[in-house]
């Protein structure tokens, strides 16, 4: 519709050559409905696998939903707020294990998106100028991003193997640095096991984008702070990181976001049932619905892990564009 | 070595070295265990770790088939992520285009609300999902819970946000000029679409059809839950080796890099456009 108001201009003026172009534009209500329509697939499939489950989701955490009213949802009884009550009770054994689900959580994500964004920036920075063997080390370090999340992972949950693990014949076979084979995917350990895991899959994106980011900036820039005399890491810190504040920006909410819902990787990792120490929300919240069939409770809380993504999404936004006078967030 | 003006200093070059060195080593570990892991007879995987195989076999690569049903699952991986990528490129095609193209009440809705869904945890919809699926089949006879066209549906919009994304970047980028050429040539709009836009825009589409059969094929979650006997995708399937007794490790690192070489080499192939268009929305 923007191409109408020339167009139209056009018309009243009746300059030569565009004397026959508006008979040929379509009629006025395809022109209007025409965007609708192209748009109307994608539409219909967000409603009904996104949507709409998230309305539903939303009425369920208010109903006792247990296996006994699958068949048809909607007559389970309705029970307020009791689900939201007994998912934040946090002196009773589920908020409990919520609350400490949400900690390990959260703490697992700030970690791997820290080290997934150093890595990542540390390479990109690394290999910004050219040299020999640049772009097959490029094409390697996305192998992790490339291949299928389960194949990847299943092959650290061999290494993670205790008696026949890579990890234990180095630290203890050949470096002696651990007294007895460690258990790494039970137990306090298997925090670190998920964390690495996670970063090694992780960082190629940070690499990715901070890669292209870097890509943007002058080069005179460059040039003009090494007339100036500024050192390679004066000039990192006065151009670089500042140049990329928009791409960081968008970057670390991106791996937050998938770092924090990410399900397949300790799925894949720990099974249905994750070590306490590893156990992301959302391994907790497909166990409290899957293993239990109580759904309600399992909705209840996958609310409020949106309503608490949303806050937070909305702060971090809120909170690193001021100052930024951009309109493009 | 270097191409810029002033070569970097000693320190520099040897830093970057001995990082690059490392972290090419933790890149690599898992892809060499399993290359050399999957090449081992079984007595090699059940000891301990051994850096290289007593001797080398390639049996693992012939026993993964009879071990489960791997041909099955390679099949239902294939039609699933197959059918979503096309449907899913299709209608972000359309969707981009619009978007792209024409001024309209509920543009800017419409964008955030689609994004904004690549924010929700999977697990949210999930449930509603499988009870929504459950609830249709109950009601109508078409069997999505179970079924391949249930997975095909939920995948292709597990991409959809992203390519439409993306695509609007390529599209944006094609001069209007063209198109409106076209239109005055007498295209209609999809003339316009397919003639010229489509044909512009040749390497954000590949960029979007590989990231959406990567999404597709990689999926865990709902395909747990989802699938069945029959329908069982390759994500699910894989963990069929290592229920029993004895864990086969050389024929799952041989099953895994089956599964694997596929999308790799695809993406390696590809990796330019890809980048390019994963790349173009956050750099914007």
């Amino acid at each position: 519709m923007t191409t109408t108001v020339p167009d139209e201009a056009a018309e009243r003026h009746t300059s030569p050559g565009t004397a026959d172009g508006p008979r040929r534009r379509p009629g006025r209500i395809r022109r209007i409905g025409l965007p609708y329509l192209l748009l109307l697939p994608a539409l219909l499939l967000e409603l009904l696998v996104h949507l709409v489950p998230m309305v539903i989701g939303i009425v369920m955490s208010f109903k006792t939903l247990t296996q006994f009213y699958l068949r048809d949802w909607t007559t389970a009884p309705w029970s307020a707020f009791d689900n939201y009550r007994t998912a934040v009770d946090f002196n009773a054994p589920v908020g409990e294990a919520l609350l400490k689900s949400f900690t390990v959580t959260l703490t697992f994500t700030l970690l791997s998106v820290g080290l997934c964004w150093l890595i990542g920036t540390t390479a990109a920075l690394y290999m910004q100028e050219n040299f020999r063997g640049r772009g097959v080390l490029r094409a390697l370090f996305l192998v992790p991003y490339a291949l299928p999340v389960y194949t990847a992972v299943i092959t650290w949950v061999f290494m993670f193997q205790r008696d026949n693990g890579l990890v234990n014949k180095v630290l203890y076979d050949q470096l002696g640095l651990t007294d007895k084979p460690l258990f790494w995917l039970i137990g306090d350990n298997s925090f670190y096991a998920l964390l690495t895991v996670s970063v090694w899959k992780g960082w190629p994106f940070a690499f990715l984008i901070v890669m292209a980011g870097l890509q943007n900036i002058p080069r005179e820039l460059y040039e003009a702070a090494a007339l100036d005399g500024a050192g390679m890491l004066q000039q990192v810190r006065r151009i670089t990181l500042p140049s990329l504040r928009p791409v960081n920006q968008v970057l670390v909410l991106v791996l937050f976001l998938w770092t924090f819902n990410d399900f397949n990787t300790p799925y894949v990792l720990f099974g249905k049932s994750a070590p306490e120490a590893a156990n992301l929300i959302s391994i907790h919240i497909y166990q409290a619905s899957f293993v239990t069939w109580n759904f309600g409770t399992g909705s209840a809380m996958s609310v409020l892990l949106l309503l608490f993504l949303l806050v937070v999404t909305g702060g971090y936004l809120w909170f690193t564009s001021r100052g930024r006078r951009t309109a493009d967030v | 070595m270097s191409s810029s003006p002033m070569a970097p200093p000693r320190s520099f070059r040897w830093s970057r070295r001995i990082f690059l060195t490392l972290l090419t080593g933790f890149v690599l570990l898992p892809v060499y265990v399993m290359v050399s892991s999957s090449l081992k007879p079984l007595a090699d995987v059940t000891g301990r770790f051994r850096w290289l195989p007593s001797e080398l076999t390639i049996r693992p690569y012939i026993d993964i088939w009879s071990t489960v049903p791997l041909a099955r699952y390679f099949v239902n991986s294939l039609v699933v992520a197959g059918a979503a990528t096309v449907f899913s490129v299709v209608i972000a095609v359309f969707a981009a285009y619009a978007v792209s193209r024409y001024e309209f009440r509920g543009k800017r809705v419409f964008t955030v609300t689609v994004l904004s869904t690549q924010m929700f945890p999977g697990i949210l919809f999930l449930l509603p999902l499988f009870l929504i699926y459950v609830n249709i089949g109950n009601a109508t006879g078409i069997a999505l819970f179970g079924s391949r066209g249930g997975l095909i549906l939920t995948y292709l919009t597990f991409s959809l946000p992203f390519s439409i994304w993306m695509l609007i970047g390529y599209f944006d980028s094609v001069p209007r000029d063209l198109d409106e050429a076209a239109t005055v040539d007498g295209c209609g709009p999809l003339g316009a679409l397919f003639r010229v836009v489509v044909p512009a825009a040749v390497p954000g589409i590949v960029a979007v059809a590989v990231y959406a059969f990567m999404t597709a094929w990689g999926e865990v979650l709902f395909a747990s839950v989802m699938t069945n006997d029959t329908t069982r995708t390759l994500a699910v399937g894989l963990q069929g080796y290592s229920t029993l007794n004895d864990v086969y490790w050389n024929q799952i690192m041989a099953a895994s890099l089956v599964v694997s070489l596929p999308v790799v080499a695809g993406f390696l192939l590809l990796q330019r456009y890809l980048v390019a268009g994963l790349t173009a929305g956050a750099v914007k």
